[in-house]
């Protein structure tokens, strides 16, 4: 048993509602008790769905377990296929179901329906919701693609995109907008927005991009085996992300000259000196491993952040996730324990988080701006405007999103000037912010709190040090703290003075 | 009364009973206000990942505060051998109380899964109460989606707790269900006012051990879905108070008149002291009322407060009732409540979804009471809805709140007139 007061993924067969839920023509039947139409919800409300996922549940109860769960199945499917006439039907079992052993996948082969049936094993005490949604996927593929010819223009499938993904809707518009400017033809994006005759039609693509590798990856490597369909593997979030994808591209292709035709303004942004404030700032980074990667490099090489920790949730990705850690000088985060993270978070005290909305509730708690950069999704992922993560438009929100939680250039500096003005406040929170609210009252209370008494370290802050400390705005307070302390420490001076302080700041000084 | 009212009475009324997909959550979910709503408790499911996913997404995904709640969630070597398990949530709620100091009482609750490998949690929670004891007390509750649905998530909470009271012959009056806080302060008020003394609530916000219950102890629900507390009251020897449930200013009026009839209250006592507070709630229903006069409503099964409220709908706000679903109907609870729907109003228990989908759109309601799963398909199909978990979260009992309840059902119906934009 493992104690959990957050999980960070579902379980595998809600993985498997996101691919049905994003395909048209499909139906699942999943053998599973009442409760579990909860999933239903996270689909209608999270991402504001306009109709219900297509699954049946069986809602099996107490009293059926002792007589017959499987004639309950399998009358439960029959109804769904007349009812709804899918031209395929996905059976599996949820947790509970899973234990009474009814074996889904031969009651549907026994009804003998009309229309291919895959049935799913979704191992629920072992494996989670992005592998539920990658081995759901990977197993329609298998049973419907078959060789085609392929198309006279070169053109690939997007794969990947499922429904109540991250920004999966507006990624999809983004790339293909992309991909055709390269003079390339979309075949199939799927398992969003595709039936499973376009399944069948997946072999007719000269290619494979793998959006997610996270809910695509077994599809693609099957192809590439089975059709000798290569496949993308970088995945084009930010401007050279971008750039090596379509150099990719251009490898499988053989089309050249391809990288001039797309832009984003993420570059200009960068460079123009207003964004100098943003030089070294230290940002933690978390969620699922693809998008981890994704924006450790942007913050590194595209905003010129100071990546000072990341990690994923997703034991699948821990190894490129590791890996791409060491080349930051980063040992990487590994776990879906909610306090877990908190901790490296709170020991860290980075100047910003890039998170889930995990994360942006451990920010608000410490009192460190958060940018949501990964599922696990929340109503406020599901956006009315066009805002996606990939593609040159998707640099571009990028920009905006991760610097929208800091104080501004010149506030920042107005805001040490200004220290003690009780109008103007670093307190307060970004003056650009709705939540700004010029308060006294609250910015003391707020000097308390961020200035914790204990410290890991034995040393001890002298009082006038530490009102030195509460001058130095709160957003880089938490810097100042620790490398002051590091400092005495390894020097070993016992006791913080005002000159600790600063011989402290002149030892850091960058 | 008019002339034209319909004819009253669904009490012996055929029930169309339904076997199929419901729609409606498990009994977990209830801990999502359990959890605020008892202090120093904590809740821990012994469960999968299915249902740690589940309190989350009920919870709206996150909530600012640590929860009271967390899951022990069984992995493959907790499905081989039942010592193990014991052995494993020793181990978990040692880590938890340690974590916790504050926690005073410890409720494992069982799910689906820990049901079918048949762990055994009362013998567990027997062992950590001897353990951890007198600083901890444990009990065991099932919130499975097998056994219990949505709303009996409190009652299988209450029914566990009524257990573990010691008895009593103080005479007293019991309360179940939990409230809003502030709705609870002006329950008190009203029976104070009526002279009542020794009156308690279960739950309880803290744990006070003198709590406890016997043959002279009266006792009346204020949520219509503690059909397992009731009996178990009743086996107790306490001495159940049924009457209609405390919504609107009739219902409200009609719950505490029976109260006050069983303590022998005087007429003239009662009517001094409701009196105002009733003129008032019927003055604010009034004005919210005619929004919803003459609009038909329909109930999808959910909290068991379906037919209480469909009541104060017809009763007092002038709606009128085409089926109104239950998942479960505990006649001994609602049946003055039934008694007062319209003869003509379909009564359902149970669900199977699909069909009931098609008969909502045969009957093409004003307004479609159902849960969150539902409600935007219906709204894309051009039917008003009202989500029913609201019902469940929001101040709705007693005098004060009459008129807010009406405005619950009133706003989707005006929001619907108020928007210019198809979608």
């Amino acid at each position: 048993m493992k104690l959990s007061v957050w999980t960070y993924e579902g379980p595998p067969h809600v993985g498997a509602i996101r691919v049905a839920t994003g395909m048209e023509k499909v139906h699942l039947v999943l053998h599973a008790p009442q409760g579990d139409t909860y999933a239903d919800l996270l689909f209608t409300m999270i991402e504001r769905r306009n109709h219900r996922p297509p699954v049946t549940y069986t809602t099996f109860q107490a009293r059926d377990l002792g007589s017959d769960t499987a004639s309950l199945f399998k009358s439960a499917c029959h109804d769904a296929y007349n009812r709804f006439k899918p031209d395929l039907l996905l059976v599996g079992a949820s947790c509970t179901a899973e234990l009474i052993q009814d074996d889904p996948g031969g009651l549907a082969e026994a009804l003998d329906l009309p229309i291919p049936v895959v049935a799913l094993e979704l191992p629920s005490y072992q494996r989670k919701e992005n592998f539920g949604a990658d081995e759901t996927f990977f197993q329609i593929v298998k049973k419907l693609t078959t060789p085609q010819p392929r198309t006279e223009n070169i053109s690939c499938n997007l794969i990947g995109p499922t429904a109540l993904g991250f920004r999966h809707r507006d990624d999809v518009e983004e790339l293909e907008k992309v991909i055709q400017n390269l003079g390339i033809e979309v075949n199939v994006v799927a398992p969003m927005g595709s039936e499973p005759s376009d399944i069948v039609n997946l072999g007719a693509a000269h290619f494979n991009v793998l959006m997610y590798p996270e809910t695509g990856e077994s599809a693609c490597r099957y192809l590439e085996k089975s059709l000798e369909q290569p496949f993308t593997k970088t995945v084009p979030i930010g401007v050279g992300a971008l750039s090596d994808f379509i150099a990719e591209i251009e490898t499988i292709t053989g089309l050249t000259n391809l990288q001039n035709k797309v832009a984003s303004r993420l570059p200009w942004y960068s460079a123009s000196v207003d964004s100098t404030y943003l030089t070294g700032k230290r940002v933690f980074i978390f969620g699922d491993g693809s998008h981890v990667i994704s924006a450790a490099r942007i913050a590194k090489d595209e905003i010129g952040f100071e990546v000072v920790g990341l990690g994923c949730f997703n034991r699948e990705m821990a190894r490129p996730v590791r890996a791409f850690g060491k080349t930051l000088g980063c040992e990487a985060l590994i776990t879906e324990d909610y306090l877990e993270v908190e901790g490296a978070i709170s020991e860290l005290a980075p100047e910003l988080i890039l998170g889930t909305q995990m994360e942006r509730h451990i920010g608000k708690r410490l009192g460190i701006p958060c940018a949501v950069i990964s599922a696990p999704v929340h109503v406020q992922d599901f956006p009315a405007r066009y805002s996606p993560q990939m593609g040159p438009e998707g640099a571009n929100v990028i920009f905006d999103t991760w610097v929208h939680p800091l104080v501004m250039g010149l506030e920042e500096h107005l805001l040490t000037m200004f220290r003690e003005d009780f109008e103007f406040s670093d307190a307060n929170g970004p003056s650009h912010h709705a939540a700004h609210q010029p308060s006294t009252v609250q910015k003391e209370n707020r000097s308390e709190e961020t200035i914790p008494k204990e410290n890991s370290s034995n040393v001890i802050w002298m009082t006038d040090a530490e009102k030195e400390l509460r001058k130095i705005p709160f957003f880089v307070r938490g810097k100042a703290k620790r490398n002051t302390e590091r400092y005495a420490v390894d020097h070993g001076v016992i006791e913080i003075s005002i000159d600790t302080l600063y011989e402290a700041k002149a030892h850091y000084a960058r | 009364m008019p002339k034209d009212a319909p004819q009253l009475g669904c009490a012996d009324s055929p029930i169309l009973k339904e076997r199929g997909q419901h729609e409606v959550f498990c009994g977990l979910t209830s801990i999502v206000w359990l959890h605020r709503k008892m202090q120093d408790a904590f809740f821990l499911v012994v469960g999968s990942r299915t249902c740690a996913h589940l309190l989350q997404s009920a919870a709206g995904v996150m909530i600012f505060a640590e929860p009271r709640f967390a899951t022990a969630i069984l992995e493959e070597t907790d499905l081989a051998g039942m010592a193990d398990a014991h052995e494993e949530l020793d181990r978990n709620v040692s880590q938890l109380l340690s974590r916790r100091p504050d926690i005073k009482r410890l409720f494992l609750v069982g799910s689906c899964p820990s049901e079918v490998i048949k762990i055994d949690l009362s013998t567990v929670a027997e062992k950590l109460t001897e353990k951890y004891s007198p600083n901890v007390n444990v009990i065991n509750f099932s919130g499975s989606g097998i056994e219990t649905t949505f709303t009996q998530g409190e009652d299988a909470c209450l029914e566990a707790v009524i257990r573990s009271l010691p008895s009593s012959e103080k005479t007293q009056l019991a309360v179940l269900g939990a409230l809003p806080d502030i709705v609870q302060d002006q329950m008190m008020r009203l029976l104070e006012q009526l002279g009542l003394e020794n009156v308690f609530v279960l739950p309880q916000v803290k744990f006070d051990d003198d709590v406890s219950i016997g043959a002279n102890t009266h006792f009346i629900c204020v949520q219509p879905f503690l059909g397992a507390s009731y009996e178990e009251m009743v086996r107790r020897g306490a001495q159940p108070i049924c009457a209609n449930f405390p919504f609107g200013a009739d219902g409200t009026t009609r719950w505490l008149w029976a109260i006050a009839e069983r303590f022998d209250v005087s007429k003239a006592k009662f009517d001094k002291v409701v009196a105002a507070p009733k003129l008032r709630a019927e003055q604010a229903i009034a004005a919210v009322a005619s929004d919803l006069r003459g609009k038909s409503v329909f109930f999808f099964p959910d909290s068991q407060l379906e037919i209480p409220l469909a009541r104060f709908l017809a009763a007092e706000c002038g709606m009128e009732l085409t089926e109104v679903g239950s998942p479960f109907i505990h006649k001994s609870l609602v049946y003055a409540d039934l008694a007062d729907l319209p003869a003509t109003t379909q009564i359902s228990e149970g669900q199977d979804v699909d069909k009931q989908l098609d008969r909502v759109f045969d009957y093409n309601p004003d307004l479609t009471v159902c849960g969150l799963g539902l409600a935007n398909p219906l709204e894309s199909k051009g039917l008003s809805t009202k989500w029913a978990i609201e019902l469940v979260f929001s101040p709705i009992h007693f005098y004060e709140q009459a008129a807010d309840l009406a405005s619950l059902f009133a706003r989707p119906l005006k929001r619907a007139d108020l928007l210019k934009v198809s979608a």
